[in-house]
Formats: C-alpha cells, sequence, structure tokens
C-alpha cells in the first residue's frame, strides 16, 4: 500500500513540476539557510578553535603584578614543577628591541627562557637546536629565531651560526624555528627570538621573573588550582598579585559561544523551515479542492478513509522531503564555493545537521500534511463524485 | 432463466433531506428484489429519487430507515471505511461522465479498485488485462482518457467496475453522454456480459433503453413500482 501510495503522490507531483517546485522553494530556502548557517559556525568554530588550540591547550600563562617584595627566581620555577600536577615550567619574560645583522635590522621581540619552553609552547625547530640548560647557567649569548625574524635578518637558507646584534650585544644563531601554519600563532609570536633567560634578564635589567609559562601534566584545572596555592602562599593569599590565563579555559569559553550562536542562526532558519511548511499546506489544500472529483472517484470504487489520508500524507511528505534533498544538494555546493574562497577554512556538512534538515523537512510535511490530507479524506464521495468539472 | 439467489433486497427504505429546511422525501417506502443474473433497469424521471436510489444501492449512502441486504450482508451503521471496502469488493460503478482518472493510462484505470485490494502487482495487471480484453480494449491499455473516444471510455470504465469481480454492476445513466450509436454499443455491450452472468443493474430515463433489459423497475416520487416488460 505504501508503495502505491508512493506512486500515486509522485505522479501527482511529476503531473505538475512547476507547481511542485514553487511548493518546494520554501522547504529548499530553509532548509539551505539551515544547513548552511550551522555549517559555517562550526566550521569557524572548528578553525578558531584549532587556532587557540595551536597556542599550547594545556599551557597557562602567568603574570605577576606585584611580588610584595618576595620575588620569583629561576629557583622558584623549578620548585613549582616540581609539582606533580605540572608537567613543566619555564620564564617568559620578554623585551622589545632592534635586531641588526649588516644593513638589515628588524624590531624583534626578545623572549628570556629556558629550555622547557619549547615544549610547553609546542614549538618546532626548522634546523639547529634549541637552548640549552648549559645556555642558561653560563648566560650564553645564544639565540634561537623563528622563522618570520630568520627572514628579516638573514637570508633564511643561512642563518645558522650567524653573528647579529641586539641592544649592542653580539649573538649568535643555534636554531632556527619552523614557519608557524596558524594565522594566530604566527601573529602572536611574530618576529620572535629567544635567548637564555640569564641573558634577557641582564639586558631588561629585570633580576626576577614576572612572567611564565606552564604546561599541565594532564588536567589544565588541576595545574590551574597547584600554580594558584603555589602563588598565593608567596604573595601572602593576594590573588591580586598574579593572574593566570588558562588556554583552555578560554576555548571552553569560545566553544559555549559559538554553541550559542549556532543554535540560534539554526533557530532563525529553523523559522524559514516552517514558513515552508506552511507553504506546503497552503498548496496542499488547493490540491485537495482541485482534486475533489478525484478523490470522489477513488472512494466510489473502494478507496476507504485511510488509503485518501495516506495518498495526500505522503504526497505532502514527499514535497517536503525532494526539497529537502535539493536543499541539501545546494547547500554542499554553497559550502564547497565558500570554502574555496576562505582558503583556510574548510566548510563542511556534518552528519549530525544532515540528519537535523531531513528530520525537521519531514516533520514539517508531516505536520502540514496533516490537515488537506485529513479534509481530503473526510470528503463524502456522493458530493465529492458531483464536484463540477 | 431460472432465478438465483437474492443479491440485493431492499424493504422500506426511506431517505429524508433537509433542504433549505423542508424535508424532502427522496425514497418513501422503497422496496425491491434482484437476483443474481439479473438484468434490471430502473426508470424514472429526474427528481423521482432513482440518483437516490442508486447512491443507497451503491452503498455509498446509507438509508435512514428499512432494511437493505447486499449479498446476504445487511448493510446498516457502517462506518466510512467499511463502506468503501463494501463498495471496492461488491460494486462495480459505471457512470455517466465516465469518471476515470485523466492522468492514469487506460491499463492503470483499470487497476485502481485492485489496488486498494491490496493485490500484487503482478496479479493486478492480468487481471487489469483481462477486463480490458472482455470490453474488447486490451490494445489501447496504454492511452490517457484523453486519447479515447467517448465510447472507449465508458469501455474503459466498464472494465474497471468489472475487474474486482463485484456481485453486481450498477451503471448510471451509461448511455447518457453518447451519441446513440455509441449508446447501442455499449448497450450490447452489456447485454454481452449479462449473457456471461454477471447482475446488471442500470439507471435510465430513457423508456427505450429500459425495455432493453429483462425487468424494468419504475420509480416515482419515491416510490417503487415493478413493470412487466
Amino acid at each position: 500500500m505504501i508503495v502505491q501510495s508512493v506512486k500515486m503522490a509522485w505522479e501527482a507531483i511529476a503531473s505538475n513540476k512547476m507547481r511542485s517546485f514553487l511548493t518546494m522553494l520554501g522547504i529548499i530556502i530553509g532548509v539551505v539557510s539551515l544547513v548552511v548557517m550551522v555549517s559555517l559556525v562550526n566550521g569557524a568554530t572548528g578553525a578558531v578553535t584549532s587556532e587557540i588550540t595551536s597556542l599550547g591547550n594545556d599551557m597557562l600563562s602567568v603574570s605577576v603584578s606585584d611580588d610584595k617584595g618576595v620575588p620569583l627566581r629561576l629557583e622558584d620555577i623549578k620548585t613549582l614543577a616540581q609539582d606533580e600536577a605540572i608537567a613543566q615550567a619555564a620564564p617568559s619574560s620578554m623585551m622589545q628591541a632592534a635586531a641588526k645583522h649588516g644593513y638589515s635590522d628588524a624590531f624583534v621581540s626578545v623572549y628570556g627562557t629556558t629550555p622547557a619552553y619549547y615544549d610547553i609552547n609546542g614549538l618546532i625547530l626548522a634546523k639547529g637546536r634549541f637552548l640549552k640548560t648549559v645556555d642558561v647557567d653560563n648566560a650564553s649569548y645564544v639565540a634561537v629565531l623563528s622563522h618570520e625574524a630568520a627572514e628579516k635578518l638573514f637570508d633564511e637558507d643561512n642563518a645558522l651560526g650567524k653573528n647579529f646584534t641586539v641592544s649592542g650585544r653580539n649573538f649568535i644563531v643555534v636554531g632556527v624555528l619552523e614557519e608557524s601554519d596558524s594565522m594566530l600563532s604566527s601573529m602572536m609570536s611574530g618576529t620572535a627570538i629567544y635567548v637564555p633567560y640569564t641573558v634577557e634578564s641582564r639586558m631588561a635589567s629585570q633580576p626576577y621573573i614576572t612572567s611564565l609559562c606552564v604546561s599541565a601534566a594532564s588536567d589544565t584545572d588541576e595545574a590551574e588550582k597547584a600554580v594558584k596555592d603555589f602563588l598565593l602562599a608567596r604573595f601572602s593569599q593576594d590573588d591580586e598579585a598574579f593572574s593566570i590565563i588558562n588556554i583552555s579555559s578560554v576555548s571552553d569559553a569560545m566553544s559555549t559561544v559559538t554553541d550559542t550562536l549556532s543554535l540560534l542562526l539554526g533557530g532563525v532558519a529553523a523559522i524559514s523551515l516552517l514558513v515552508g511548511g506552511i507553504g506546503i499546506m497552503n498548496i496542499m489544500l488547493v490540491s485537495v479542492t482541485e482534486r475533489t472529483k478525484e478523490i470522489g472517484i477513488r472512494k466510489a470504487i473502494g478507496a476507504g478513509t485511510k488509503s485518501i489520508l495516506m495518498q495526500f500524507l505522503i504526497e505532502a511528505i514527499m514535497v517536503s522531503l525532494i526539497g529537502c534533498v535539493i536543499g541539501l544538494i545546494a547547500s554542499w555546493g554553497i559550502l564547497e564555493l565558500v570554502s574555496v574562497i576562505a582558503e583556510t577554512i574548510s566548510f563542511k556538512m556534518s552528519l549530525g545537521v544532515v540528519a537535523l534538515a531531513v528530520g525537521f523537512s519531514s516533520a514539517i510535511g508531516l505536520i502540514f500534511g496533516l490537515y488537506p490530507a485529513n479534509k481530503a479524506a473526510k470528503k463524502h464521495p456522493i458530493e465529492a463524485l458531483r464536484y463540477g468539472g | 432463466m431460472p432465478k438465483g439467489k437474492t443479491v440485493i433486497s431492499m424493504r422500506e427504505i426511506t431517505k429524508v433531506y433537509n433542504v433549505g429546511g423542508e424535508e424532502v422525501r427522496a425514497l418513501d417506502g422503497a422496496s425491491l428484489e434482484i437476483c443474481e443474473g439479473e438484468f434490471v433497469s430502473i426508470i424514472g424521471p429526474s427528481g423521482s429519487g432513482k440518483s437516490t436510489l442508486m447512491n443507497i444501492m451503491g452503498c455509498l449512502d446509507i438509508a435512514d430507515s428499512g432494511e437493505y441486504i447486499l449479498d446476504g450482508q445487511s448493510i446498516e451503521s457502517y462506518s466510512e471505511e467499511e463502506l468503501a471496502k463494501i463498495r471496492n469488493k461488491k460494486i462495480g460503478f459505471v457512470f455517466q461522465n465516465f469518471n476515470l482518472l485523466p492522468r492514469m493510462t487506460a491499463l492503470g484505470n483499470v487497476e485502481l479498485p485492485l489496488i486498494y485490494q491490496h493485490i500484487p502487482a503482478v496479479q493486478r495487471k492480468e487481471k487489469a488485462k483481462a477486463a480490458l480484453q472482455k470490453v474488447g480494449l486490451l490494445s489501447r491499455s496504454e492511452h490517457k482518457p484523453l486519447e479515447l473516444s467517448g465510447g472507449q471510455q465508458q469501455r474503459v470504465a466498464i472494465a474497471r467496475a468489472l475487474a474486482t469481480d463485484p456481485s453486481i454492476l450498477l451503471a448510471d445513466e451509461p448511455t447518457g453522454n453518447l451519441d446513440s450509436k455509441t449508446g447501442e454499443d455499449i448497450m450490447r455491450l452489456f447485454h454481452e456480459l449479462h449473457r456471461a452472468g454477471h447482475t446488471i443493474v442500470f439507471i435510465t430515463h430513457n423508456d427505450d433503453i429500459a425495455k432493453q433489459a429483462q425487468r424494468c423497475i419504475r420509480i416515482m416520487d419515491g416510490r417503487v413500482t415493478e413493470v412487466s416488460k
């Protein structure tokens, strides 16, 4: 029976293609806006989240604003790193300075740190080596350059082993980092050079550590608590004396925002689907009236109310689902196009949003088809047969 | 011809319509009996209640009072769904204006009542083709109604009525929309079907056509009188 109803519904839809298409248009637009909007938000979220994660998702960034006369030193960082919630800790003091090599010069951010910094920030070396403990202990004038810094100061290929000066001091390049493919992290590190903490601290005349980065052993929240406890104990329980930025909590907040955004946009799109459903109901009502005679004939030769109800209901659901499929295909095309234009971000339809669109469309076909179908089924056979035409 | 078992038995059937606040007794105590294999015509002027009689006989409507037994089954207070089933199995309708579905082919139209009997496709096609064969239109089975002449359309309608092998063929002015020559062809077909053993009841206001039947039932002001040949 279902197969027959589907066949009958298809014949009815195919017999008036233009009208069927116009009826579907509401659903098509609804599905496209639903799928495209949700997919765009999801794609953007994915991109932003991976940018944030590339900064080091298990990293805490700490800065001290008031040392209460008991400033942090390198030994304290080592003590902090002993805590079992914490994997590694490193100072990340930074100063701005001009670097020079021959006739080329660049304005660089000089980071004074220890070898642990490399792992905490997830840096990747292109060639050479990163800072070593001996460099820090001996306050050697060695430097590791970011890809951008190397490019500005040297011919990228042969920076290793060359000399350059920062604020009149001579450094030797021992390593060059790989080019970062993440937009955000390359923006943050920019033209960075990494030197031993002891060297930077002397150059900046800042003997104490005011900013540091910490990586968590497993859970960032536990690590954050450990750092906080350590600093509270140190700075006489004043939580205003320092601040901790937890990157993973930033990305958590970010995903909350984008979830809300996709819910909101999805809701708006759902309203347009609803409007499409009303369009279906409208046309189905017209169609039921137009086909009164057909309904009469079918009833006279033995179609029961259920068969008629089924026929019109399936027709409504079918219009809705065909519209949904067309909408999904259009959405796919739009998303491919946007991905090409956006280059770095790729937007994909998730299975979830496809299922949502299909489910929503069938529900709309069902709900808005029910009234016209019921009206058709309830027609009295004699009156329907007598209907003009 | 020996009388078969009774197919239709109506006793004191009354149907009252309310038209503009006024009671119209379309049928007023009508009684009649039709046996298996009979060829009966029902004749009456317009407004005599013959359409109402036909509707009740065809289970499209239910009498207000009285007893109607169709093929041994008492028709009373059935739901719309149940009446549809009875129509589907026991009645074959032939209408004045053919009432074919224009979007479907002749074969599709003949198949339609079988679809509502949930008969599998292969069997359905066979039965529908057999019915079209009976009315001599098998060669036109893939034509749509509008591609056929009036007489051919009526033949398709008759094939549709025959497809379910009903207890009774109920024809309402089957020749009313046809020219006289085509009308005669259709009547000849009815005679053939009668000879093949079908029970046929047809309604007309044309005396000449009515007289072709074995038995003629006259209806006037909602009352039934038998007319011998």
